[in-house]
């Protein structure tokens, strides 16, 4: 098959709040694109014919390849990972296009994931996030035996359905407030549902909160947008869990010294 | 090169504990004063980082992801092994050791082996600690299932993500020590080159992969906790990033290099579609608990599978190996579905492939059980394929995996350059010449969590913390060849891209270097990657420039040292005129049966770098077994 793409090329990261400053669509024609490819592999297949033409290629993050690493994705046709429910943009194959078409690709779009380069961008706003509270503070070393604490078949399926978040994006960029609060939500969500996390509850929900809001995310209007481009589908009812811990958290005192310590804090 | 293993005396049940007796300890005030540097986020990397900087070491962590989160670790579908015996079927840490040296072929270090089956229990206590969520049953208690090489359930499992989910634990712990300030993270950084100072490790040579500056970083120990080599075959189930770069300019710097020959071949992985294939996608080994493997007894039978009557399928695993039956260990189920291609009675288009076939365990179980176990896979599958595994038998063929060999180290997992550690697949000490299913995981994590914390004190102990500054002469000189090698990758300017020539390489070493190895091909193979690489040399393209995000930059570097490093995988495949394990030479063989040779070649073979355009040497290190018995692996 035969496809024209349209393609974000962006030599420089961005600098300004107006993002169509910063890069522009440039047009490309492919052939011989095979539908059992995946989207990542018509886009090396793109690549290979640039370099040897002299022109530079298409920047774009990937590694797995599986859909488990949240590595890649761009945004296709306006929707982040594309037409199909469930997938990462490198699950996705181009047997979802039709013949002729013309397919818009563009990166992740939000104020606080800046464009370093054509399609790849900066989503180190979603490490400090995690890096504010989404753990057990529990050291290496000789915790009880695994089974001293039986956990709820159900608990832990829940707790594994948030769990399996790959910290993509695409719920970002889907957002229209570029809100990250089903990525935080997953967080919440996933240490809520066992024993081991319920201990920090209230100390995490307002930690979280605080970060995603000091790294510029906007919050949830109820569009439902990230639910729907979620390549592993995790339910909104995470947000629901969040904003209700974070309610919850204000209940509760908070203890008199939240200063924290490095080493063996 | 002297190799002292380093393995301490008494009784193996004892070693771990009299080992950490003896070390040296440094104490807390003390160890805020020494950094270490950890090359690497999968789960030996974080879990170290994590670990070491809870002990209170200044810690630098690095990563060419963009998140430590993104390792190839994360990929791991089917589960970790740990001897919990909660089974009740006769489990126990003696047994877990028992069936990895022997799921080794006999050819990996006994005491290392014994320590991992002892610290595989502390693994689980610890990832349930952190929230890790595993499978459990209705209870509330942890579930089980089986993998290939064992006869008793003690793989632990997160659906068919148990990798994301412990790396996440992983992540999470080095996360809070990042938060805290004891952690420096560098993400979209590449480790390019070791700097030895004195014979000792005292820092790394990276690329900031964004902006292109290359740096020093000095430390006062250095982890690598880097991967495997997978990705010299170009299609593997590595992730595209895998590579071999910071283990091979380590060897090229001094670090021995063991069992570059052992590769595993996994069975089962969905069969290449085309020329523009990039990697290729594993169905993990736990699908076979539920699955059956077979193929047509005729050659060349074009029936669909629901067409072939059961008396007209041949469950060859099952016939040839019944007391493990499809459980039997990687190497031996990969050789066992090459026979049968080679034998003409290989499925789908190409004939490079057999079936895995749910229908019965569909029949016994219901579509919802089999969903409940192995959905995210099954969808995988539908996703890479356009068909329906619950209708129809998946089509599945060996690809590369894993790489058992690596960089040599001592019990302490400390190279042949004092002070230069490694961990995890990059290091070649405890699966021997094959590795069982789920035991990838339980390396990483003993090792990173359970190993280094404690052998890395006895090093640091005898150093005088923060001796080795970044402004020390060796750093500049490093960096400077560093820089010198990038600007070459952009001005040679030739006509073939990096793919390409990673594409031909990977050619190479499928054919000649693959499932089967004769001395014929491996010869070929010496010949014809020395000229590859000379080619590669004179006529590679990579545009962009050095100080910017250039990935045809980064690509160039990795393959330039895959065309290196090839070569020295075949020549270990050349001498070890043997077969064991993943390493099948077709000149030892009884009946398609590995054959293995312990008179002379019961060792493990470290190579020693000799310089440029010199072959490099051949130590060898003897492998002693005093407590299981040298016998020929079967699994009938």
């Amino acid at each position: 098959m035969k496809v024209t793409l349209h393609i974000w090329r962006q030599s420089k990261k961005s600098t300004k709040a107006d993002f169509a400053q910063d890069g522009k669509m440039v047009a490309y024609e492919l052939e011989h694109v095979s539908a059992d490819m995946s989207f990542l592999e018509m886009l090396d297949v793109l690549n290979e014919q640039l370099t040897k033409k002299g022109e530079d290629p298409v920047a774009f993050d990937h590694d797995c390849r599986e859909g488990v690493c949240g590595s890649c994705g761009v945004v296709i046709d306006g929707v982040p990972h594309g037409p199909e429910r469930g997938t990462t943009t490198c699950q996705l194959h181009m047997r979802s296009f039709r013949d002729g078409a013309s397919i818009y690709v563009e990166p992740w779009r939000a104020a606080a994931f800046p464009v370093l380069k054509d399609l790849v961008v900066d989503r180190s706003a979603f490490d400090r996030v995690v890096q504010s509270g989404a753990f057990v503070s529990v050291n290496t070393g000789a915790p009880q035996d695994a089974n001293a604490i039986p956990v709820p078949k159900a608990d832990a399926d829940r707790a594994f359905d948030a769990a399996t978040c790959i910290g993509c994006g695409a719920c970002v960029a889907a957002c229209k407030n570029a809100s990250a609060m089903l990525f935080v939500g997953a967080k919440v969500s996933h240490f809520l549902h066992l024993p081991q996390g319920r201990v920090e509850r209230e100390q995490r929900a307002r930690r979280l909160v605080a970060a995603m809001d000091a790294e510029g995310f906007g919050n949830c209007t109820n569009q439902y947008e990230c639910e729907a481009v979620c390549p592993k589908e995790i339910p909104v009812r995470v947000i629901a869990e969040m904003n209700r811990e974070f309610v919850r958290s204000k209940l509760v005192e908070e203890p008199p010294s939240t200063k924290r310590v490095g080493g063996d804090g | 090169m002297k190799l002292d293993s380093k393995i301490p005396g008494g009784p193996i049940q004892e070693k771990w504990d009299a080992r950490k007796f003896e070390t040296k300890l440094v104490n807390p005030a003390n160890k805020r004063k020494y950094k270490v540097l950890v090359v690497g986020s999968g789960l030996a990397g974080a879990s170290a980082a994590a670990s070491l900087a809870e002990l209170g070491y200044q810690v630098e962590c690095f990563c060419f992801q963009d998140s430590p989160r993104r390792a190839h670790s994360i990929a791991a579908q089917g589960g970790i092994n740990a001897a919990k015996n909660y089974r009740n079927d006769g489990d126990s840490v003696w047994r877990l050791f028992y069936d990895t040296v022997k799921g080794g072929d006999f050819r990996a270090r006994e005491a290392n082996v014994y320590r991992l089956a002892q610290l595989s229990v502390n693994i689980i206590d610890q990832a349930v600690a952190q929230g890790v969520p595993f499978a459990r049953d209705y209870g509330g208690l942890l579930d089980n299932r089986s993998f290939g090489g064992a006869q008793v359930s003690r793989t632990f499992y997160a659906r068919g993500q148990t990798g994301q989910q412990l790396l996440l634990g992983a992540y999470a712990a080095l996360s809070r020590q990042i938060g805290l300030g004891a952690v420096k993270m560098f993400p979209r950084t590449e480790m390019l080159d070791v700097v030895v100072v004195d014979g000792h490790a005292k820092g790394i040579v990276v690329r900031d992969l964004v902006t292109g500056e290359i740096r020093s970083h000095a430390g006062d120990a250095v982890v690598l906790a880097t991967g495997g080599y997978g990705n010299v075959f170009y299609l593997s189930t590595n992730a595209k990033g895998c590579n071999v770069t910071a283990t091979w300019r380590a060897y090229k710097r001094g670090a021995g290099f063991a069992n570059p020959c052992y590769t595993q071949i996994h069975p089962t992985c969905i069969p290449v579609s085309g020329d523009h294939q990039s990697k290729l996608t594993l169905m993990s080994e736990s699908l076979r608990n539920d699955g059956r493997v077979w193929v047509s007894k005729k050659q060349g039978d074009k029936r669909k599978p629901a067409d072939i009557p059961d008396a007209e399928r041949d469950y060859y695993l099952e016939r040839k190996y019944p007391s493990f039956g499809n459980l039997a260990p990687r190497d031996i189920a990969s050789r066992a579905a090459k026979q049968v291609c080679d034998e003409g009675r290989g499925i789908g288009d190409t004939g490079l492939g057999v079936y895995l076939d749910f229908r019965d365990s569909i029949q016994r179980l219901g579509k919802d059980a089999i969903a409940a176990r192995y959905g995210n896979l099954f969808h995988m599958y539908a996703k890479i394929t356009a068909e329906d595994p619950y209708s129809q038998p998946m089509r599945i063929f060996p690809a590369v995996h894993y790489t058992m060999g690596g960089l040599w180290v001592d019990y302490d997992l400390m190279s042949t350059i004092p002070g230069l550690f490694v961990l995890g697949e990059a290091n070649f000490s405890d699966h021997g010449a094959n590795r069982l299913g789920a035991s990838a995981l339980m390396q990483g994590l003993a090792d990173g969590y359970f190993v280094i914390p404690y052998t890395i004190a006895g090093y640091l102990a005898g150093q005088k913390a923060g001796a080795v500054k970044p402004d020390h002469p060796q750093f500049g000189k490093v960096a400077g060849e560093v820089a010198a090698m990038t600007k070459r990758f952009l001005s040679i300017n030739g006509k073939r891209t990096v793919d390409d020539f990673h594409k031909a390489l990977g050619r190479i070493m499928w054919g000649k270097c693959g499932m089967a190895r004769n001395e014929k091909g491996l010869g070929e193979a010496l010949r014809e990657i020395p000229a590859l690489r000379e080619e590669f040399w004179k006529d590679v393209k990579v545009l962009g420039g050095d100080l910017s995000l250039n990935q045809s930059l980064e690509k160039a570097g990795r393959v330039a040292d895959f065309l290196e490093f090839g070569e020295l995988l075949c020549r270990d495949a050349l001498e070890r005129r043997e077969s064991c394990g993943g390493h099948f030479r077709e000149e030892w063989q009884d009946d398609g049966e590995a054959r293995r040779d312990d008179e002379n070649f019961c060792h493990a073979a470290v190579w020693e770098y000799a310089g440029e355009g010199k072959a490099p040497v051949r130590n060898v290190e003897p492998l002693e077994f005093e407590n299981v018995h040298l016998a020929v692996r079967s699994y009938k």
